[in-house]
């Protein structure tokens, strides 16, 4: 329990990081600027983050069956 | 007057970052590796039942894969410095970097299970040491791929032919080590495969482990840090540690996703560890 208390706080805490920062600085240098402002740039995020659920789900199902396999023998 | 008050903490913070900074700097070679060898000599030491137990554990999973999701999306969405040639590829610090991080933390665990094994003379701790060593090696080959794509669209030329630019790229102090380091680690497997007697194979291979790890050293921390370097901080110290050097915005992703990285590696190797004592639980009893 202390220990899901404790990634709780790790969790909230990354979070809140997140929000702090504004854009500051504008020079010329050329960046996705426009892929930002139309949002596609979450389609990206959506891709990469299915495939991340993707290969977790697959190791979390190896892990569960040798979790089978060691309670056998 | 409010500037007066602040200033002896600044002075402070700023006198102890860079006395510890110099220390490192003018800290001994030879004394650190001593230093080094008996803290992992000391690590040995811890009993292999906590290992154990500790794989089974959730908690660090759902650690790893909270911190990985962290990364990837805080890494896609969050603000950058705007660099040129770079621009956005600099976010692959989040990548390509913690594969090479991943790769040392887990060649460490490698040869502290070699030290372990030459002290218990027990076969688990050699099959830990393998696997670790394996998993290392993944994340290495993954980390050397990505520096390869990373590279041909920011280092390479385009005013060249791309014979050129690659003869420019190529004499990269870091490529040539890590791909001497990647090769050594290579060798390991097939030294290991090699041998069939089992005990002969282990005391063999965990020394091979040893010098393995002493050689990583100065081909990817050592050798890098003196030539001229097309990596960032290549002659003046630590660029991915260094306050200096790497933007706090960064930071706030990059230590993370190293954590995210490595606990993931470590995941994918217990999985193997524990396969392989299952396979093994006839010889080891």
């Amino acid at each position: 329990m202390r220990k899901m208390k404790f990634l709780f706080v790790v969790v909230t805490l990354l979070l809140s990081a997140t929000i702090g920062y504004a854009q500051d600085e504008t020079n010329k240098v050329d960046m996705a600027d426009t892929m930002r402002s139309n949002g596609r740039i979450y389609v990206v995020v959506a891709v990469v983050v299915l495939i991340l659920i993707g290969l977790i789900l697959y190791l979390v199902r190896l892990d569960r069956k040798i979790t089978k396999m060691e309670r056998e023998k | 007057m409010e500037g007066l008050k602040c200033e002896p903490l600044k002075v402070n913070s700023y006198v102890l970052l860079h006395t510890s900074y110099i220390l490192l700097r003018i800290y001994p070679f030879p004394l650190f590796l001593l230093h080094f060898f008996k803290m992992i000599a000391g690590l040995s030491l811890v009993s292999n039942g906590c290992a154990q137990k500790c794989m089974h554990k959730s908690w660090w999973k759902i650690l790893c894969v909270v911190l990985l999701f962290y990364t990837f999306i805080a890494g896609f969405l969050m603000d950058v410095p705007r660099l040129p040639a770079l621009s956005e590829t600099i976010r692959n610090l989040y990548f390509h970097v913690c594969m090479w991080f991943c790769m040392m933390i887990l060649f460490t665990a490698s040869v502290v299970y070699a030290i372990r094994y030459l002290r218990t003379n027990k076969l688990v701790d050699d099959i830990y040491s393998r696997q670790f060593a394996a998993v290392g090696i993944v994340f290495g080959v993954l980390g050397y791929a990505t520096g390869a794509i990373w590279m041909s669209y920011t280092w390479a030329d385009p005013n060249n032919s791309s014979f050129q630019s690659f003869s420019a790229v190529a004499r990269e102090p870091k490529l040539i080590g890590a791909a001497i380091a990647l090769l050594i680690y290579f060798a390991y497997m097939v030294l290991r495969d090699s041998i069939s007697d089992i005990d002969k194979r282990a005391r063999i291979t965990a020394v091979y482990n040893i010098f393995a790890y002493a050689l990583l050293f100065p081909t990817i921390w050592i050798i890098p840090r003196i030539l001229p370097s097309l990596h960032p901080g290549g002659q003046n110290g630590n660029p991915a540690l260094d306050f200096k050097d790497i933007d706090n915005r960064m930071r706030m992703v990059f230590y993370p996703a190293v954590i995210a990285w490595t606990l993931l590696g470590v995941w994918i190797t217990s999985l193997k560890i524990r396969l392989s004592l299952l396979k093994e639980k006839r010889l080891l009893q």
